[in-house]
């Protein structure tokens, strides 16, 4: 076993496939619309590794990832929101210059917290340093107080509520409902061509890529088999000299990080940011995302999110009232009878079967069952 | 804020914000009964749970409409078989889903989660299939319209009354049957020590599919009485579930008296404070500091301190 | 650190716990010694296992105090007790089952135990040979990449004593280690601990008298949470109330 690779040799495959998936199939075979729509579904699937991260090896159950895409959407959107509200642009409005639902809602300035995000550089770092800072906070409060498990899936589900509640509420600062919308140039380039959208695509790609590399490489190092001990013998992992809650505060921040990246592609690809896609429903289907994927699997995380989207998108035009009885047709399914998802099907199924066909020789098939686990 | 306002004033805002804070207190009490006997008694987490209590409300719909059509005259007396029929009605569902769902699941709590959030949106989708996207609402029998007059400045209104008494005598009624019922006794053993109390001869499959049905059917019963003071909607489920979970937990899951006075405090927090801020800030708020709070005590208001 | 020539490794000193008034321990006093094997046995619910854990810092005390080497126990964390030199077996074995045996007691190596310090840890030469070295001392050098799920009861409690041994603690203290075990692997295990308590102070809380008499240095009587006795095997065995307890009612 050459352990300390970052790559088994069916994780580097795995890899390859999707990159070959990613930059050559998908823009081969779509036109930029389609492209557009699974770029939208790529953004999910940052928050589904984080929770392939956090769940699925850690054992940490966040119903609160939409929290993470929201502020890492919202804090993209303000900035671009900004620069699309010059004085020229909405000269008609009584306060011209600031952001129109804000002069719809009678403010007649822009709130002081407003004021940075007329930087892009700041609007970059805030997409990751919002969402790490809250989930820093809430990490701090609950595991270091040793809440865990149900509990922990309630409360960050209560931070999804809280949120929502929040941003409708506050229609003057946050665009309420609606969200932030009408969504222009990013420096000056019209985010809304169709060059620019398959532009988009290939950064979605590419950021894609190193956060899949960052959640391999995590995986991979002794914290990745840490989380694993945690989940399973959080005790003997304690009495074993490790602090668990840091561990579990640094996780919990690096899958809110991804998330972040996530919203704030969501917002340049998709052209608006809203409280739908924060609450308590998408939090909790982003999860359904990551186990259909295979929950430890942070490749199957991407293939769950696409799948489930793309099927999402296909059923709600065609049969609409079919589409809420399969998805929780698939809750169930997935947690009754394939628990370990798409990556689990593969990895037992599929995998050793290609590997006989491919190679006869018997010491070739038998690997993928060492390394069953984590294997995609 | 309170210079606009008399004392008299004063004093009737606070006893009808009041009085809605025991509307709704009654609404969560109602609620949270049903799962506090489930989460607390059983470690399952049932996310819809919401939605065995709208199933509650639409049966009661359905015998509203049946007697105004059939029986007009005994219309009056219509909800209390309403009610009946709800406890049923949930209740069967609820062992039905024990049977084919829950009892796979007892080692991994979180799954279960995911999957009774799966059966929420199943059952969404089949009401409004069967009843329509649109709220629906219960023709309330005469004697529980209007209102009664306290002061000349504070009236309450009659079918709030209503639901009040209603939360009051299911709780006792879950008391008696958790505290005085040989079964309550063999709930609470199997809590304790599901082994033990497996070895001294409580069935104890049998046991959790009743104490999953008996919860469900409290549900079922806090859906019927729901229709006497708002409508039901497919989704209307949904909107109450983190709620719901918020009371059972900040009570400390294990206890009735817990979740009943967290309901209080919780409930009379929200309603006093939607005088003075905003609905939503209000709401806010008080979400706010319950997590806080859970934050400072995680295992609730009333828990007992246990030996590990 | 002013006690550092104090004759005794551990002071536990006036500990006490209550749960709802229930005072699972005592006001219980007791003194290890550098290198003394140190038994606790007594009837169930004397409070055995709640000392280890109160020790270990896994239940907090209600009052009392325990030093190890001066250092106070009671106002330190979990992590902080181990790396001040304090390890714990559990009672019922407690490995990490979807890892393999390398991977169990490369976790317990001392070293990386940050966040950072675990995504930036290598596993190098060293860390290499000290795994194989541990292994063969608890007889698995032949089951390193096998995982733990499949390793039988007794090799589990091999293995979990052996990330012990690996963090090489001044203090070692196992619930109940041959609990469980067959009669050749109870052997084996006695020989093991005979080996390992050579160079360290061990606390032992143990059942199998043939087994305490074969490594106690000194032993405590446990009884409702406080000391019923206490010396050499033979003096606590011919302590009359210590045969009341065990045989009287």
């Amino acid at each position: 076993m050459k352990a300390n690779a970052l790559f088994t040799r069916s994780e580097m495959i795995g890899f390859a496939i999707l990159a070959c998936v990613i930059f050559l199939l998908l823009p081969a075979v779509l036109d930029t619309f389609r492209l557009n729509l699974f770029g939208k579904y790529l953004t999910y699937s940052f928050v589904a590794i984080g929770l392939a991260l956090c769940w699925g090896a850690g054992g940490i159950l966040s119903l609160g990832q939409g929290v993470f895409f929201g502020l890492g959407g919202y804090c993209m959107a303000m900035f671009l929101k900004l620069e699309a509200s010059t004085p020229e642009n909405t000269a008609i409005q009584s306060t011209p210059g600031i952001p129109d639902f804000m002069d719809w809602n009678q403010l007649t300035a822009l709130p002081w917290w407003w004021e940075p995000f007329h930087s892009l550089g700041f609007a970059m770092f805030a997409v990751v340093a919002v969402p790490v800072v809250f989930a820093f906070i809430i990490g701090v409060a609950m595991f270091r107080r040793r809440v865990g498990g149900v509990y922990f899936a309630i409360i960050t589900q209560a931070f999804a509520a809280i949120l929502t509640i929040l941003i409708i509420g506050q229609q003057g600062f946050t665009g309420g409902v609606n969200g932030i919308t009408d969504l222009r140039t990013l420096l000056g380039w019209d985010i809304r061509t169709d060059e620019a959208k398959e532009t988009l695509y290939y950064v979605n790609g590419i950021l894609l890529f190193a956060v899949l590399f960052a959640a391999q490489f995590v995986r991979r190092s002794k914290l990745g088999r840490l989380l694993i001990a945690m989940r399973d013998q959080e005790d003997r992992v304690r009495f074993s000299g490790y602090d668990v809650a840091s561990f579990k505060i640094f996780i919990f921040c690096l899958g809110a990080a991804f998330a972040g990246i996530g919203g704030a592609m969501f917002t340049l690809q998709v052209g608006f940011m809203s409280p739908t896609l924060v609450g308590i429903v998408p939090s909790i289907e982003m999860v359904i995302f990551c186990a259909v994927g295979g929950r430890m699997s942070i490749l199957g995380a991407v293939y769950g999110a696409l799948l489930v989207n793309w099927a999402k998108t296909t059923f709600s035009e065609s049969f609409p009232e079919l589409w809420l009885l399969g998805l929780g047709g698939l809750f169930i399914a997935v947690v009754m009878a394939f628990p370990n998802g798409l990556a689990g099907i593969w990895s037992e199924k599929v995998e050793p079967r290609l590997l006989k066909l491919i190679k006869k020789s018997p010491a070739q098939a038998a690997s993928p069952a060492q390394q069953s686990t984590p294997a995609e | 804020m309170f210079a606009d306002y008399s004392m008299s004033e004063l004093g009737a805002i606070f006893a009808m914000q009041g009085f809605a804070g025991l509307i709704l207190f009654s609404v969560f009490v109602l609620m949270a009964l049903g799962l506090a006997i489930i989460f607390g008694q059983m470690g399952v987490i049932n996310m819809a749970h919401g939605e065995f209590m709208i199933l509650g409300a639409y049966v009661t719909y359905l015998v509203s409409n049946f007697f105004a059509a059939y029986l007009p005259g005994l219309f009056s007396a219509y909800f209390f078989l309403a009610m009946i029929l709800a406890f049923i009605a949930s209740g069967a569902l609820g062992l039905f889903i024990e049977w084919s769902m829950i009892r796979h699941l007892y080692k991994r709590p979180l799954d279960t989660l995911l999957a009774t959030w799966g059966l929420s949106l199943i059952l969404q989708q089949i009401y409004r299939s069967v009843f329509g996207a649109r709220e629906v609402g219960v023709s309330i029998p005469d004697w529980m319209m209007g209102s009664m007059p306290v002061t000349d400045l504070i009236e309450i209104p009659i079918n709030g009354i209503f639901v009040m008494v209603l939360a009051v005598g299911i709780s006792l009624a879950v008391y008696v049957m958790m505290f005085r019922s040989g079964w309550g006794k063999q709930v609470r053993a199997i809590n304790q020590n599901r082994v033990m109390a497996g070895a001294v001869g409580i069935n104890t499959e049998w046991t959790d599919r009743l104490t999953f049905g008996i919860g469900c059917g409290v549900a079922g019963v806090a859906g019927s009485a729901f229709t006497m003071i708002g409508s039901t909607g497919p989704t209307a489920g949904q909107l109450y579930i983190v709620d719901t979970f918020l009371v059972v937990v900040f009570g400390g899951a294990a206890s009735l008296l817990g979740t009943i006075a967290s309901a209080f405090s919780i409930s009379q927090a929200q309603s006093i404070m939607e005088f003075f801020l905003s609905g939503s800030m209000a709401k806010v708020l008080t979400l706010l500091i319950i997590v806080g709070i859970l934050m400072i005590r995680p295992q609730g208001l009333f828990a007992m301190k246990l030996r590990k | 650190m002013n006690t550092t020539n104090d004759k005794y490794v551990l002071r536990v000193e006036g500990l006490t716990v209550s749960f709802d008034g229930f005072k699972a321990v005592n006001d219980l006093s007791f003194y290890v010694e550098p290198n003394e094997c140190r038994v606790i046995i007594g009837p169930n619910g004397a409070g055995k296992t709640t000392v280890l854990d109160l020790i270990c810092g896994r239940t907090k005390a209600t009052e009392g105090s325990v030093k190890f080497k001066g250092q106070e126990l009671l106002e330190m964390r979990e992590d902080q007790i181990v790396h001040a030199g304090v390890g714990r077996k559990f009672q019922t074995p407690s490995v990490y089952e979807d890892l393999t045996v390398f991977e169990n007691l490369e976790l317990s190596y001392p070293k990386g135990h940050g966040v950072f310090g675990a995504l930036a840890f290598k596993r190098d030469a060293a860390v290499k040979t000290r795994i194989q070295e541990i292994a063969e001392t608890i007889f698995l050098d032949g089951q390193l990449d096998e995982k733990a799920a499949y390793l039988s009861h007794g090799q589990k409690q091999w293995l979990e004593i052996g990330m012990l041994l690996i963090q090489d603690p001044e203090l070692l203290m196992l619930d109940e280690p041959v609990a469980g075990m067959s009669v050749a692997e109870r052997k084996k295990t006695a020989e093991l601990l005979n080996r390992i308590i050579a160079d360290r102070s061990v606390i032992v809380i143990e059942h199998d008298m043939g087994f305490v008499e074969d490594i106690a240095t000194r032993v405590t009587v446990l009884h409702q949470g406080k000391t019923l006795s206490e010396g050499s095997m033979q003096r606590v065995q011919n302590d009359p109330k210590v045969v009341e307890v065990y045989l009287g009612h």
